[in-house]
């Protein structure tokens, strides 16, 4: 195994992500820059939902060429039909038809191709239909917002409810400007996706979060560390749990999207799950690099955790504060399981520790083999 | 169990409770019926039609009126024959029709549904030749503008006792609000010859007579309108609520300016075909109108005024009546034989009047005009057969099982025999939401489509995260020293937060969307919601203590290699890497 691998499994991947918001700001933005560009220049490629239309899905006609196909429906629907073979049917693509004409067409390609009658599926869609697909997409978006901003308010704290809203627009608009660029079609599946990627991004944030939140918890003016330090060092914690969740979730969109286009070829499989995929891989990057460093340069405004900084530059040196610091760089283990949940244990410390490779290991690992705790009293600070 | 503190739940028992709940469930299920989840559609294959309202501005439909548009579908899909059709009503403004099975009668369907049928009889103030290309000689006498005579009152049933004086209304009924091509224009002379004036002569382009007309918009969208013989529909023409309407005969010969709306159709109370009859007299197939007390009397006045008009002047377009079948005037008869004060008329016509089409317009008049209208550029349907379907649902499953195949097997690898718990925690989540699914389908009438199965997979990952985040936070607790047995718990407190937390993101998205979505959208986020509950119960009541059960074994206690927990593997920090670290943040 690689070093890299080696490090994953045993869940220590360090880094300094909230040390370089610039770094990262910068990579958004240019993705972000990208896509607007893409949206603005090439835009978005409406499926046939939106603009309206009639789509054939003819089975069993593997043998027949696209000319015959094409020939067999424009012959009564006329104008020049989008022929695309997708997992060994035909579909094919026209201007909206009205249901007498759809009705011809079937049987005019029945008998051109020689397959059965229900063998030519139709679909069509009204040209107005879509418009009220997105106008409910985007109602579900903004009642999804605010609904998430009071949540995520209530459960953790309007900062992060803040940054993690940035970052789940950061998400929609790159995914966004990759179906710009790339040309894929957008259909109700595709929007279906995006709104799904709400749902995830958020998911993901959460987790993160959730883990800072902890660690900073017992922050006050005169702890060890600055805010900085300490959501640092709750992401490199709980870096590898993110990916794992991340590639986890992934996986099952990723075989969707092999079925999807391999097997049926276009279609609600295709449409749905590339949309998933591609913004679940930059919602996983956003909520650890976008989301984590906003939220850090939200909370480093605090009077509380501008004195602390304060405090830990004077003190940084200080080598009392690091004896003590050793004294209680274990966490406590928690005998008596009381259902307290705020009953914190300094855990910003194990967090350090894991964070960061340059690691000697003096003591032999090992349940049976704990460093030596003082007293409780002497653990408070 | 070995524990020093009460409040840890007994990891056997909770299990065993489980089990059994689920155990019950499956029983249900069996005792229900089949054991196997309804199919939506799309994949079991049949026609869908869906339909929005059209509304003002995108408002929501009013739920009264809505509620009426579904009955009435109801009513016109069931009285065809088509019994195992569904009609169900999604949002605010939208129904969906479902008919399951192969058909190829897609086009009967949807003009069985999607028609609005909004029939409306107006007075009729201008008329003239319908397209500019007719010249008058060539005019068409394929519209014996027939007359509506009163039926005998009395006649218990008047499509039963047709009166012999039942004449034409219309022969001109060219086809229902369908596309199917119309005869267009072409002469079709009819078996009754009409004994009223046409207006041929008399309407010509430039002589008509605007002076009931008081709207100039009107008057001029009049003169630039050019009927088509197809049937096209001028804009506007259906506007219930209008005082002057401009519209065209259905076979485009002739153009009109109506009046505002005497009767609505919903004031018909029953619409009967009668067939030809020789005693009677009656050539051609007819469709008998009853008209309810309040149609009665309106159309009573309606014919009063016409008929006056008429004996006035002979010709003149305020003697005529149009009947206005969703924007198109279907006939405008002469009034010439008196008031119809009985409430009941019938139209008839020429070789168009063959029984198919007669007993369609009949159906589509009993059940009345729909309240709101669904106009066609807002519809979609799609036929989908059976054997498009099951390639849809093999596509899915097979997605489904590479899905689940490889987040179990990555599981295994990170988290070894750990892994094995998720896997079996998977499977018992995915067991859960199976039982549920054919549970709901035999009593809610829950349906598997595309969109759900696509739900259920993306789900998987979710799930499983649940797990990562358990199983990271008990590595957590080992790394920090701590023994199995209590790691299991403090672990378990700390992870139930996150899990609950970010779960409840996943629902409210999934709530969101389904209260707001329409079609494949709601199926979807049920789908999410359903299976972030299945979760929640699962690691809650499965995975939790499963994972407390098998602390007590050695191998994992004692953290062997291929357990997941071996703690040498877990780089336990110590009190010098910590002041090692120290000394580089700083």
């Amino acid at each position: 195994m690689s070093g890299v691998i080696q490090r994953f499994m045993h869940g220590e991947l360090a880094t300094n992500i909230v040390g370089r918001p610039k770094l990262w700001y910068a990579i958004s933005g240019a993705l972000i820059l990208f896509s607007i560009a893409g949206l603005l220049i090439r835009g978005l490629h409406p499926g046939v939902e939106f603009t309206g239309g009639s789509v054939f899905t003819i089975e069993g006609a593997a043998k027949s060429s696209i000319s015959q196909v094409r020939d067999a429906v424009a012959e009564e629907a006329g104008g020049t039909p989008i022929v695309q073979e997708a997992g060994g049917n035909w579909r094919v693509t026209t201007h909206p038809l009205t249901p007498a004409e759809i009705t011809a067409v079937q049987a005019n390609v029945a008998t051109d191709l020689g397959v059965e009658r229900t063998q030519v599926n139709a679909e069509s869609v009204g040209s107005t239909w879509g418009g009220d697909v997105t106008k409910k997409a985007w109602q579900a978006l903004v009642v999804f917002m605010i609904l998430i901003i009071v949540y995520l308010s209530v459960a953790f704290e309007w900062r992060m409810a803040l940054a993690a809203v940035v970052a789940l627009f950061h998400d929609l608009i790159i995914t966004a400007g990759f179906y710009a660029w790339s040309g894929f079609e957008v259909t109700p599946a595709t929007l279906l996706g995006f709104l799904t990627i709400l749902g995830y991004s958020l998911y993901d944030a959460v987790v993160v979060f959730d883990m800072i939140k902890e660690v900073t918890k017992p922050l006050n003016e005169n702890s060890r560390i600055t805010y900085s330090q300490a959501a640092n060092q709750a992401l490199s914690s709980t870096l590898v749990r993110s990916l794992n969740t991340s590639l986890v979730a992934i996986l099952p969109v990723a075989a969707i999207l092999f079925i999807g286009t391999t097997l049926l070829g276009a279609g609600t499989l295709k449409d749905l799950s590339l949309a998933l995929f591609i913004g679940m891989i930059v919602g996983t990057y956003s909520s650890i690099c976008v989301a984590t460093p906003l939220l850090v340069q939200l909370k480093e405004r605090e009077p509380m955790y501008v004195k602390l900084r304060e405090n830990v530059a004077r003190r940084a040196a200080s080598p009392k504060r690091q004896a003590r610091a050793a004294k209680t760089a274990d966490g406590e283990p928690d005998d008596d399981a009381d259902d307290d949940l705020d009953d914190e244990e300094s855990p910003d410390a194990d967090a350090v520790a894991e964070a960061h490779q340059t690691v000697v290991k003096v003591v032999q690992s090992g349940p049976r083999n704990q460093p030596r705790k003082g007293t409780r009293s002497s653990r408070r600070p | 169990m070995a524990s020093n503190n009460r409040s840890i739940p007994n990891p056997v028992r909770t299990l065993v409770a489980f089990f059994a709940i689920l155990g019950v469930l499956t029983g249900v299920m069996f005792l229900q019926g089949s054991p196997v989840p309804k199919l939506g559609l799309d994949l079991a294959g049949g026609t869908t039609i869906t339909m929005t309202a059209q509304t003002e501005d995108g408002k929501a439909a009013p739920s009264e009126q809505m509620d009426q548009a579904i009955k009435i579908i109801r009513d016109r899909v069931n009285g065809s024959g088509l019994t195992d059709a569904e009609v169900t009503k999604q949002g605010d403004n939208v129904i969906v029709v479902s008919v399951p099975g192969d058909r190829d009668d897609q086009q009967r369907i949807i003009e069985l549904v999607g028609t609005t049928a909004q029939l409306q009889f107006r007075q009729v103030l201008v008329t003239g030749i319908g397209a500019s290309t007719l010249v008058p000689e060539e005019q068409p006498t394929a519209e014996p503008s027939g007359s509506v005579t009163p039926t005998p009152t009395g006649s218990a049933t008047p499509s039963a006792t047709p009166s012999e004086k039942n004449r034409a209304l219309s022969s001109g009924l060219a086809a229902l609000p369908t596309a199917t091509p119309s005869p267009a224009g072409s002469a079709t002379p009819t078996g009754t010859a009409s004994p009223s004036a046409e207006p041929t002569a008399t309407a010509v382009d430039s002589g008509e007579d605007f002076s009931k007309v008081k709207d100039e918009k009107v008057i001029a969208l009049y003169k630039e309108t050019v009927c088509t013989p197809d049937g096209a529909k001028v804009a506007g023409a259906d506007a219930s609520d209008a005082e002057y309407v401009v519209a065209c005969e259905e076979d485009g010969s002739y153009k009109y300016i109506l009046g505002p709306v005497a009767v609505p159709g919903t004031e018909i109370k029953e619409a009967n075909v009668s067939a030809p009859n020789a005693q009677t007299g009656q050539t051609g197939w007819e469709v008998v109108l009853t008209f309810k007390r309040d149609g009665t009397a309106k159309f009573g006045e309606l014919t009063k005024k016409a008929n006056e008009a008429y004996v006035a002047a002979p010709g003149s377009p305020e003697s005529q009546i149009a009947i206005v079948l969703d924007g198109r005037v279907v006939s405008a008869p002469q009034i010439s034989n008196g008031a119809i004060l009985g409430g009941t008329a019938s139209i008839s016509g020429g070789a168009d009047f063959t029984q198919a089409y007669s007993e369609n317009l009949a159906e589509v008049l009993k059940y009345g005009a729909l309240p709101i209208q669904f106009p066609q550029d807002k519809q979609t349907v799609s036929q989908i057969s059976s054997s498009l379907g099951a390639d849809q649902l093999r596509g899915g499953l097979i997605a489904g099982a590479i899905g689940l195949g490889l987040v179990l097997l990555y599981c295994l690898w990170y988290y070894r025999a750990l892994g094995l718990v998720a896997m079996a925690s998977l499977v018992v989540a995915t067991g859960v939401t199976y039982v549920l699914v054919v549970i709901l389908g035999e009593n809610a009438g829950f349906r598997v489509s595309l969109p759900h199965i696509i739900g259920l997979i993306v789900s998987i990952g979710i799930t499983a995260d649940s797990f990562i985040v358990y199983f990271e936070r008990l590595r957590d607790e080992l790394r920090m020293g701590r023994p199995l047995r209590s790691s299991v718990e403090a672990a378990w407190k700390r992870a139930r937060r996150t899990i609950l937390v970010a779960d409840m993101v996943t629902m409210l998205a999934g709530l969101v969307l389904y209260f707001l979505a329409v079609g494949g959208v709601r199926g979807f986020a049920f789908a999410m919601a359903l299976t972030t509950l299945i979760d929640l119960i699962v690691v809650f009541f499965f995975t939790k203590p499963m994972v407390a059960l098998l602390a007590r074994w050695s191998f994992f206690s004692k953290g062997h290699k291929w357990s997941g927990l071996d703690t040498s593997e877990l780089h336990k920090p110590t009190p010098t890497a910590f002041r090692a670290a120290k000394r580089l943040e700083a």
